[in-house]
C-alpha cells in the first residue's frame, strides 16, 4: 500500500475541515483575498465537493486599493468557475475616502478590512466563514484552532478556544457567534506553493516577476499601480524587475527585486533566500505582538 | 532552508520539486517542561533545518539580549513562545504547531507545555501525534512529570517513543548516567505498554546528536535525533485495519448522482467491495471512487474521497461504511477513558453531546469506576472527575452509534464530549468496549418536569399545526421537516391521519361534531407530547379556527406553531390522487373541506408556506426547521 506523500496529506486534511464546517453550519461563506492561499483554498473547496460545486459563496472584502491585476483575476476566474461571488466594501470608507496616504496604514486597514469583514459577515448573517491563515505564518498563529470560534462582537478569546482533538471540530455556536475555519492551518509557505506548481493553480501574475514601476519608500519598495497614489518630492517612479511575496492594499505591499519569472524560479530563489513572508506587509510592522491585537479586534 | 543546501535546488529546480513532492509526513508531540530545554529543541530544529528567516533571526538576536536566558547567547526557546502573555511569564500554556521539512520528510511538531495542570493540552498535541519525544534532564533522570507523561502517551496509543537525555553537557557527556537513565525509563515503560523507545543523548543548547553525530558522545552508535525522525516507520495500524469510512456529506448534484462524501478511517476499499452501512446494517457494493482528479482503483486510509454504491440504500451523514466481511459494533452504552478538560467538574448524569467520526448524539456519563492518579498510576475512588483528571466511566447514549475499540482505530473509537449549554469541548474519550444490556447501571432520578424532559433531549417542546386544504401538501412536508430534525438528533413525533385515524379515532366519523372531536382529541394528545418534552408535529385539514385555538390554548406561550400550508382550491384539487375530490364533487362524498364544508384560513398564523406548486417542498421544509432554530425551539431550556 503505498504511503502518502505529506502534500496528499495536507490535502486530504483540508478536504475533510471543508466538508466538516459545511455539514456543521447553516451559512457558510469562503473569504477569498485574491492571494496564493486563496487560490489554494479555492482548490481544494472545489475538490471537496466535487462533482457537485462548492456550496457556499465567496466573499471578498475589498478595500478598493488592491492591484488592478487582482480584480482582473478575481473577475476572470468566478467567471471561469461559474462561482457566486460577493464583493463588500465598507460604506462609510467609500463615503469618507478612507485610503492609506491621508489616514495612515492602521486606520485604512481597521476600517476596510476588519470593521468591512465585520459588516459584511452581519449582513448576510453568515455564521461560518472559511478563511486562508496558517499556523505557520506568524508565531502566534501557531496555537490558532482549526475551528476558532468569534463572539458575537467577532473577537477572538485566547483563552476561550476549544481543544481540537483527533479529526474531531466542534462546531457548535450560541445565537451570534460564529466560526472562523482555516483549512491550511499546518500547510507552510513552501507546501503552498509545491501544490501550486504541482496542481498548476492559477495564481495572480504579480507573484512572478516582471518590469514593474515602483518607488523606494521608508525601506520598502512600493509599486505605482495607478494615479492615485501621490509622489513625495524627489520620488520617481523606476521600471524595476520585481515580485511580490504576498499580496494586498498597493501602496502597503512591499516589492522584492528578483529575476525569478516562472513559478519553479520563485520557489527556487524562496529557498536561498532568507526572508519570512509576511515582512513584505506593512501593517505588521506597526508594533511588537501587533498580529495578536488585530485578531483580538476581530482582523481575520 | 536545509533544502537551500541541496546542489540540486541550484542546479535544477524542477527535479528538487520533483523530489520533494514525494516527501512523506510525520506528526510528532514533544512533553517535558521549559525547564528541560523543550523550547530550546525545538527552535534548534527549526535553527538547524534552516527554517529561521533572517528577519526572525534578528528578533531573536535582539530578544536574547533583552529577556535571554542565556547571557546573551542565542535563545532558541524565544523562537518559540507565541502569545505575549506568556512570553512575559515564559512559559507556554496551551498547544502550539511548528513546522519544519527536511530532504526526506515534512514534521508538523505540537508543543506541548509540561505543567501538572495542562494535561488537556498534551492529550490535544498528542491525538494526533505518530511519535512522541519525551524529554528528560540528564541531571534529574526519570521524575515524576516523565511518567506523567509517558501513561499520556500509552494511554493515547501512540507507539513510538524518543527518550531524549538533554542537557548531557552539563554531566560531562557521561555515559554512565545516560545508561542508568534509560535503564530506569525502560523499566518503567515495559509497565504501560510501551515498547519502540529509542534513547538518545543530547545537547538541544549546543547541538550535540540533533542533526550530526557529537564527538562528545563517541559511546554512542545510534541515530541522531533528526536521522531517527526521518527513517522511523509509523505504519498506521489504521492502514492494515478493516475498510472504515465515517460519511461525512452526501454529494447530490444532480439526480444521476448520489456519492458519499468523507476520509478513510481505516483499511482500503476498491469498487466491487461488499460494503456494510453502520447502523443500519444493510448491505450494498462500491461502484466508484471518486475524486475530482479521476475515478480511483483504490482508497486507502487518510484518503478524502467520495463512494458512489451499485443500490439506492438509505446512508446519511454521521453512518460508518464498512467492510461487510469485518464491521464495526454497534452499541449504545460502553466502557471508557475520559480525560476531563473543562472548567466544570463533569457531572455524572447530565446529559452531553458526544461526537464520535462524524456522527454527535446524546450522552449521559455514569460516576466514574475510579480516577487514574497519572503521577503514581494508581486507581482511586472518584464520584466526579475535575479539570485535567483522567477517569474509567460507563457512558450510556440516546442513540446505537458504529464503533471501534480506540485501540483499533482511532478514528471510529476517540470521541469528544460537548456542553450543551456553553458548547465547550469538555472531555476527550477513548472507546474500550460495548456493556451488554445486563450491565445496565441505574440512573440517579431527578426533578423530573417538562423542562427536565425536554432538557434531556436538548430541545424545547412545541406543536407545529400544519392546517391546509386536502392535497395541500401538509404531510409531505411534515414529514421532510421530521426527517431534518430527526437527522438533526431531535426527538419529534408526527401525528396524521394514519397513525390517528385507525386507533384512538378509529370511532369517529366526519359529521362536523366528530370533526370537531377528532381534533380535539388530537390537541390534548399533542400537549401530553409536549409535556414529555417533545417537538410535535401534527398534520390534519383541521379547518376551523376556534379548534386550532383550543389547541393553542393548552399550551404553553411560545410553543404552538400553526403553519398554513397555503394552496388555492382549484391547485389542491388537481392533485387529488386518492380521488376524494372528484367523489365529492359528485356528492358521494359529504361535508368534504372547500367544496361543501369551508375552509377557515389562519388570520395570523407563525408560518404561512406558499403551496401552489411554486416552492418545492424541500425548501417550504427549510423554512419551517429555519424558524424552530430562529424562536429557540433547536436548543435546551435555560436552567440547570
Amino acid at each position: 500500500m503505498a504511503r502518502l506523500t505529506h502534500l496528499q496529506r495536507l490535502e486530504a486534511e483540508s478536504i475533510q475541515i471543508f466538508r466538516e464546517a459545511v455539514s456543521e453550519s447553516e451559512r457558510p461563506v469562503m473569504l477569498y483575498s485574491v492571494g496564493k492561499d486563496s487560490s489554494v483554498m479555492l482548490h481544494l473547496a472545489t475538490k471537496a465537493f466535487y462533482p457537485s460545486k462548492p456550496p457556499f459563496p465567496l466573499l471578498h472584502v475589498d478595500t478598493t486599493w488592491k492591484f488592478r491585476a487582482m480584480y482582473e483575476f478575481r473577475d476572470k476566474l468566478v467567471a471561469d468557475l461559474g462561482l457566486d461571488l460577493l464583493v463588500y466594501q465598507n460604506p462609510e470608507c467609500v463615503e469618507r475616502g478612507i485610503n492609506p496616504f491621508d489616514h495612515g496604514s492602521a486606520t485604512h486597514t481597521d476600517m476596510w478590512k476588519t470593521e468591512g469583514l465585520k459588516q459584511a459577515l452581519d449582513l448576510h448573517r453568515f455564521d461560518l466563514a472559511f478563511g486562508g491563515a496558517r499556523r505557520d505564518e506568524e508565531k502566534s498563529r501557531a496555537k490558532e484552532r482549526v475551528f476558532s470560534i468569534r463572539s458575537a462582537q467577532h473577537r477572538w478569546d485566547p483563552k476561550q478556544q476549544r481543544p481540537e482533538l483527533w479529526r474531531l471540530y466542534n462546531a457548535r455556536t450560541r445565537a451570534g457567534e460564529s466560526v472562523r475555519v482555516f483549512p491550511l492551518s499546518n500547510w507552510t509557505e513552501l507546501d503552498v506553493w509545491q501544490y501550486i506548481h504541482k496542481e498548476d493553480i492559477p495564481i495572480v501574475p504579480l507573484y512572478l516577476a516582471t518590469r514593474r514601476p515602483v518607488v523606494e519608500r521608508d525601506g520598502t519598495l512600493i509599486m505605482v499601480d495607478d494615479e492615485r497614489m501621490p509622489l513625495r518630492p524627489g520620488e520617481v517612479p523606476r521600471q524595476r524587475s520585481v515580485r511580490f511575496r504576498t499580496l494586498g492594499c498597493y501602496p502597503l505591499t512591499g516589492a522584492v527585486e528578483s529575476s525569478a519569472a516562472t513559478l519553479p524560479e520563485v520557489i527556487q530563489e524562496m529557498l536561498l533566500t532568507t526572508s519570512s513572508e509576511r515582512q513584505g506587509r506593512v501593517i505588521d510592522h506597526d508594533s511588537a505582538g501587533s498580529m495578536e491585537k488585530k485578531k483580538q479586534e476581530g482582523y481575520f | 532552508m536545509a533544502h537551500a543546501t541541496s546542489d540540486l535546488l541550484a542546479s535544477d529546480v524542477e527535479a528538487y520539486l520533483a523530489l520533494h513532492e514525494q516527501k512523506s509526513m510525520l506528526r510528532f508531540i514533544t512533553c517535558g517542561s521549559v525547564d528541560d530545554g523543550k523550547s530550546t529543541l525545538i527552535g534548534r530544529l527549526l535553527y538547524d533545518s534552516k527554517l529561521v528567516f533572517s528577519d526572525h533571526l534578528a528578533a531573536l538576536e535582539s530578544d536574547s539580549k533583552q529577556v535571554g536566558t542565556q547571557g546573551g547567547e542565542l535563545d532558541f526557546a524565544l523562537l518559540v513562545d507565541g502569545l505575549a502573555a506568556e512570553r512575559e511569564q515564559g512559559i507556554t500554556i496551551d498547544v502550539a504547531y511548528r513546522f519544519f521539512s527536511t530532504e526526506k520528510r515534512k514534521f508538523i511538531v505540537a508543543d506541548t507545555p509540561g505543567h501538572e495542570q495542562y494535561t488537556r493540552n498534551m492529550v490535544t498535541g498528542g491525538s494526533t501525534a505518530d511519535l512522541a519525544v519525551i524529554l528528560v534532564d540528564a541531571r534529574k533522570g526519570v521524575l515524576t512529570q516523565t511518567r506523567r507523561h509517558s501513561f499520556l502517551v500509552s494511554l493515547l496509543g501512540i507507539r513510538h517513543v524518543v527518550l531524549a537525555v538533554n542537557k548531557l553537557d552539563l554531566v560531562d557527556y557521561s555515559q554512565s548516567v545516560f545508561d542508568a537513565i534509560e535503564a530506569d525509563y525502560r523499566a518503567f515503560a515495559a509497565q504501560i505498554g510501551l515498547s519502540d523507545i529509542l534513547a538518545v543523548p543530547m545537547s538541544a543548547l549546543r547541538g550535540d546528536n540533533i542533526t550530526e553525530p557529537s564527538p562528545n558522545t563517541p559511546w554512542y552508535t545510534g541515530p541522531t535525533l533528526i536521522g531517527h525522525l526521518e527513517a522511523v516507520e509509523v505504519a498506521d495500524e489504521a492502514h492494515t485495519g478493516p475498510f472504515r469510512f465515517p460519511v461525512q456529506w452526501v454529494n447530490r448534484p444532480n439526480l444521476d448522482f448520489r456519492g458519499f462524501a468523507g476520509q478513510v478511517a481505516g483499511g482500503s476499499v476498491r469498487p466491487g467491495d461488499a460494503i456494510r452501512v453502520l447502523p443500519s446494517g444493510q448491505e450494498s457494493t462500491v461502484a466508484r471512487v471518486v475524486t475530482a482528479a479521476g475515478d480511483l482503483d483504490e482508497a486507502t486510509a487518510g484518503q478524502s474521497v467520495t463512494l458512489t454504491l451499485t443500490d439506492e440504500v438509505d446512508v446519511s451523514r454521521g453512518d460508518v461504511l464498512a467492510t461487510a466481511a469485518d464491521p464495526p459494533g454497534v452499541a449504545d452504552q460502553f466502557e471508557c477513558h475520559l480525560v476531563w478538560m473543562d472548567t466544570q467538574p463533569m457531572l455524572p448524569g447530565r446529559p452531553y453531546l458526544l461526537k464520535l467520526g462524524t456522527r454527535t448524539v446524546g450522552a449521559t456519563v455514569a460516576q466514574p469506576k475510579y480516577k487514574v492518579n497519572v503521577n503514581t498510576l494508581e486507581h482511586t475512588a472518584a464520584r466526579t472527575l475535575e479539570l485535567n483528571e483522567i477517569g474509567v466511566c460507563n457512558l450510556n447514549l440516546d442513540r446505537q452509534v458504529p464503533f471501534d475499540p480506540y485501540t483499533a482505530n482511532r478514528d471510529t473509537g476517540g470521541f469528544i464530549l460537548i456542553d450543551r449549554f456553553t458548547n465547550a469541548t469538555v472531555a476527550a474519550g477513548m472507546l474500550h468496549f460495548a456493556l451488554r444490556r445486563a450491565d445496565n447501571i441505574h440512573w440517579q432520578a431527578v426533578e423530573v418536569d417538562k423542562q427536565a424532559r425536554a432538557r434531556l433531549k436538548g430541545q424545547r417542546p412545541a406543536v407545529v399545526w400544519f392546517t391546509g386544504l386536502s392535497g395541500a401538501g401538509k404531510s409531505t412536508i411534515a414529514n421532510l421537516v421530521e426527517k431534518r430534525l430527526y437527522d438533526q438528533g431531535f426527538h419529534t413525533y408526527l401525528l396524521d391521519g394514519d397513525n390517528v385515524r385507525h386507533g384512538l379515532n378509529k370511532d369517529l366519523g366526519f359529521t362536523e361534531a366528530d370533526r370537531v372531536e377528532n381534533i380535539r382529541r388530537i390537541a390534548e394528545v399533542a400537549r401530553l407530547m409536549a409535556d414529555a418534552g417533545l417537538i410535535v408535529l401534527t398534520s390534519f385539514i383541521s379547518p376551523f379556527r376556534a379548534e386550532r385555538q383550543l389547541a393553542r390554548d393548552l399550551l404553553d406561550d411560545g410553543e404552538f406553531i400553526e403553519v398554513h400550508v397555503d394552496t388555492p382550491l382549484d391547485v389542491a384539487e388537481t392533485r387529488d390522487r386518492k380521488g376524494l375530490y372528484a367523489k365529492a364533487r359528485r356528492g358521494e362524498l359529504a361535508n368534504f373541506t372547500g367544496i361543501d364544508s369551508p375552509y377557515e384560513a389562519p388570520e395570523a398564523p407563525e408560518i404561512r408556506l406558499d403551496a401552489s406548486g411554486t416552492v418545492p417542498a424541500e425548501a417550504s421544509a427549510e423554512l419551517v426547521v429555519d424558524y424552530l432554530r430562529h424562536i429557540g425551539i433547536l436548543a435546551p431550556p435555560e436552567g440547570p
